[in-house]
């Protein structure tokens, strides 16, 4: 019998606890879609059709919704990933009861960071759904969106996490958002092509994460996949993880056994 | 041939920077034994119990645990132990029976046997009826307790305790000490460390006296107040500081030595009743006059010229 990596003993404890809190979860990951594509999708792109046509070859509504798919994701990761480490690491120092035990720091980092990687899964599954109801996922293809977003949640979680356990309070946390995940959100073609951008702001957008995950997105829910750009998208978000995740097993080990 | 010790530290150091919080210490825990670390707060106690526990890599000596090393063997090692820290650190998201189911899965255990084991360690600890109460409303004794019992779901053979009891009542202390000293007569070897002198004395079979970030004497708790101290020591209590210091060379040659607190003189004597009626016949008048046995507070205090508590 195959022995299940140690990491994974990390995920069922953060099952147990999501076990109790499931429902209103799922509520709001079937509600926010709706509010998001009702709102921009059908409402401001009504008035983006009247004027423009259509956005990039497609309606507004299959413009957007794969933007706001991967940009929920990433806004599920960066939360999931910043207070709950700091609860483990300070608050609550559960992490530091995980370490007495045969695992790791690193398998605890590592069962954290997939625990948010299953999250966005499940996120990215309900507004899948939502979309294609709306009408905004013309193609099959927009199946491969859900792993998608996924790999982009685990190129904000994975760095994102060994940040916070870098960390003594959550001061910067709320600045993070402000300044490095709401910017993102709006600039990474999630609304509109980047092409719109003034030309010395597309280099900030092209080096943004969110960006190359709403490609893939957008590719796949669309149909229209570029295949070389899209392996180049896929490699800059597992760099992202990969480089996450050196970083927070070091992070994780500094901070709990010192 | 002996049975090698179940841990052992040999010129053990730990460093953080360039601070020393544990300095060459040498010492062993044999197997069934409750071995104690007593110690000021800042003595290096901590520290010592995490690099036992393999959560603290070791700077610089040699630590074997289990007959392992914890720099290679780490997981191996903890698989085997229970650690009761010293800030509780227990699911507060979860429920007391989640508690334990959890941290059993963290070793590896099947479900089967964490409920097996649950119920009768949350028995033990007298928590049964309270499995499915959340855990942040529970008293501080009962945390302690639960933590204990958490501690005990692989079925360790050696149990480490920072601090078992700080910050507990009378009462829920000495529950603790009850259930401690239960799990000392099942054969669990226990590692503790304390600033608690009555606990040393009522837990440990043997012990060290740690100082900054030193070992300053080793043996049992009779042993050391036999070799440092008197059998009996006078407390003497004076209305005012000038009464006190005035005493203190009238003091001089009433006992083997004579030790002065901020708020009392201490005689330290083999005869308090005699020593009590010299002082009395050189006519000082102080307060209230004690007379006790020696404690590891004042081996504590001869070895160092501090108490334990500051
Ligand atoms: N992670 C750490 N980084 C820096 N200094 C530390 C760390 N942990 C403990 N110390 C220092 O080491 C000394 C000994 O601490 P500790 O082992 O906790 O003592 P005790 O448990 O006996 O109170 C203290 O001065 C403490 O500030
Ligand atoms: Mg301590």
């Amino acid at each position: 019998m195959a022995v299940a990596p140690p990491m994974l003993r990390v995920l069922e404890r953060e099952a147990i606890v999501f076990r109790k809190l499931w429902r209103g979860s799922a509520f709001s990951s079937f509600v926010t879609p709706v509010m998001f594509l009702a709102a921009i999708g059908l409402g401001l792109g009504g008035l983006v059709e009247r004027r423009t046509g259509h956005v990039a070859g497609v309606g507004y509504l299959a413009f957007v919704a794969p933007g706001l798919l991967a940009a929920s994701a990433m806004q599920t990761a960066a939360g999931s990933s910043l207070w709950p480490v700091m609860a483990g690491t300070k608050w609550i120092r559960t992490y530091h009861a995980v370490v007495a035990t045969p695992l790791s720091a690193a398998d605890l980092y590592g069962g954290t960071v997939l625990w948010v990687g299953v999250r966005a899964t499940a996120a990215a599954s309900a507004f899948l759904a939502v979309a294609v109801l709306l009408g905004g996922v013309p193609s099959p293809w927009g199946i491969l969106a859900v792993p998608a977003a996924t790999l982009g949640a685990l190129a904000f979680a994975a760095p994102l996490a060994a940040y916070a356990a870098t960390q003594d309070t959550d001061l910067t946390f709320p600045v993070i958002m402000r300044l490095g995940i709401v910017p993102l959100f709006l600039f990474s073609g999630t609304f509109f092509p980047i092409s719109q951008l003034p030309s010395w702001l597309r280099p900030v957008s092209v080096a943004s994460p969110l960006w190359h995950a709403i490609e893939l997105c957008r590719q796949a829910t669309t149909g229209t996949p570029r295949w070389a750009a899209a392996t180049g998208h896929t490699a800059v978000l597992i760099a992202c993880v990969a480089a996450g995740w050196r970083w927070g097993t070091r992070t994780f080990a500094r901070r709990l056994t010192p | 041939m002996c049975a090698p010790p179940l841990v052992q530290g040999r010129a053990l150091t730990k460093r953080f920077g360039t601070y020393i919080a544990v300095d060459q210490i040498d010492f062993k825990v044999e197997r069934g034994e409750a071995f104690g670390f007593l110690g000021p707060n800042g003595a290096g106690k901590t520290s010592t119990m995490r690099m036992i526990g393999c959560v603290s890599p070791v700077s610089g000596g040699e630590l074997s645990v289990l007959g392992m090393d914890p720099a290679l063997q780490g997981p191996a090692i903890r698989s085997r132990l229970g650690v009761v820290p010293q800030e509780d650190n227990l699911d507060t998201e979860l429920t007391v029976w989640d508690n334990m189911a959890i941290y059993g899965r963290y070793f590896g255990l099947p479900r089967s046997v964490i409920r097996e084991r649950a119920q009768e360690l949350l028995d033990f600890v007298q928590l049964g009826d309270r499995r499915q109460d959340r855990v942040d409303p529970l008293s501080g004794g009962m945390k302690r307790r639960l933590t204990i019992a958490r501690a005990l779901v692989n079925q360790p053979e050696l149990l480490l305790l920072d601090e078992p009891t700080t910050g507990l009542d009378p009462q829920a202390r000495h529950l603790v000490w009850e259930r401690l000293y239960q799990l000392k007569l099942q054969g669990v070897t226990l590692v503790l460390t304390t600033h608690y002198m009555d606990e040393a004395e009522q837990l440990c079979d043997r012990l060290v006296i740690m100082d900054r970030a030193r070992i300053v004497a080793e043996g049992s708790p009779r042993e050391l107040i036999q070799l440092h101290s008197t059998r009996e020591v006078v407390e003497l209590r004076f209305a005012t500081a000038e009464e006190r210091r005035d005493a203190l060379p009238l003091l001089n040659g009433s006992g083997e030595r004579v030790e002065m607190l901020p708020d009392r003189i201490l005689v330290y004597t083999g005869d308090g009743d005699g020593t009590a009626e010299l002082v009395a016949r050189d006519g000082l008048r102080p307060a209230s006059v004690l007379v006790r046995r020696s404690t590891l507070e004042d081996v504590f205090l001869i070895l160092t010229g501090r108490t334990l508590e500051d």
